[in-house]
């Protein structure tokens, strides 16, 4: 009993220690989709560019720059494909605008129609 | 189709892009050499990223060699997430077109250059601008392509 009290305990501190990057440094390589892997992120990833990419989020994160600049920093150097979310810009507009057209004509044509069939 | 999505700075809206600065160790002296410095010296430089372990390197290196020679280009490598024995094995083995090699221990540096892995190989001019940027191994027409705006 002893030892297998002493046997999870060691483990539990083994893998407690085996998390090596922040929850900050997670959540930026989560939002970061690694270029040269198929369908991963950079947290996914175990790939050198991955693993490269971790320790500039951590650096760019020592030297005080916060979330969005470092999206910013490397959308810069890799273009908009790196983030998985695309803020808004000239050539993302349509994508975020293009939805909320459809739903507003959806719910005018629905509109129209009830206020039509009522009429009649 | 993956071709699409690699991001090519130089082509975007006519806007020029340029090189960012860094100090790296020179590979066999490990003295600190800032990039711009070395760029400066000449009129065309190729920063080619590599490592002993990337097999394409190795493929490149002659065509790398056959562009030393030319007089206004300097080439400058950085080496990749690699150990100093074996990249010196490398060149010793396959030969070396490089006038300086920037060590780039943990690939951050490359990340701050937008570069995607090995082999990635970058024409800049004394002002550090990019005027070719090649992902992957070089090939002939890109040599072509690079003597063109050498000998200009």
């Amino acid at each position: 009993m002893v030892f297998l009290f002493l046997f999870i305990n060691f483990f539990g501190i083994c893998y407690s220690e085996t998390e090596p990057y922040s929850k900050l440094e997670n959540d930026i390589a989560k939002n970061l989709r690694c270029l040269i892997c198929q369908g991963q992120s950079i947290y996914d990833s175990n790939s050198e560019f991955a693993l490269s990419m971790r320790i500039y989020i951590k650096d760019q994160i020592d030297r005080g720059h916060s979330k969005d600049q470092i999206y910013n920093m490397l959308v810069k150097k890799y273009g908009q494909w790196i983030v998985y979310d695309p803020g808004y810009s000239k050539k993302t507009f349509l994508l975020w605008f293009i939805p909320i057209l459809f739903f507003l004509l959806g719910g005018a044509i629905i509109y129209l129609r009830i206020y039509k069939s009522k009429k009649i | 189709m993956f071709k699409d999505k690699i991001y090519s700075p130089e082509f975007k809206d006519g806007k020029t892009t340029y090189l960012v600065d860094f100090s790296l160790p020179e590979l066999y002296s490990a003295n600190e050499i800032k990039l711009s410095e070395v760029i400066e010296n000449k009129d065309f430089s190729i920063i080619n990223i590599w490592a002993s372990w990337c097999v394409p390197c190795r493929e490149e290196n002659d065509l790398l060699k056959s562009l030393s020679s030319l007089s206004s280009l300097q080439i400058i490598g950085i080496n990749y997430k690699d150990r100093k024995k074996n990249s010196i094995k490398f060149l010793n083995d396959y030969g070396n077109p490089f006038k300086y090699n920037l060590v780039d221990k943990d690939g951050t540096e490359s990340i701050n250059l937008g570069a995607y892995g090995v082999p990635e190989t970058f024409l800049v001019n004394k002002n550090r601008k990019i005027l070719i940027k090649i992902i992957g191994p070089i090939n002939d027409k890109d040599v072509k392509k690079i003597r063109e705006i050498v000998n200009d």
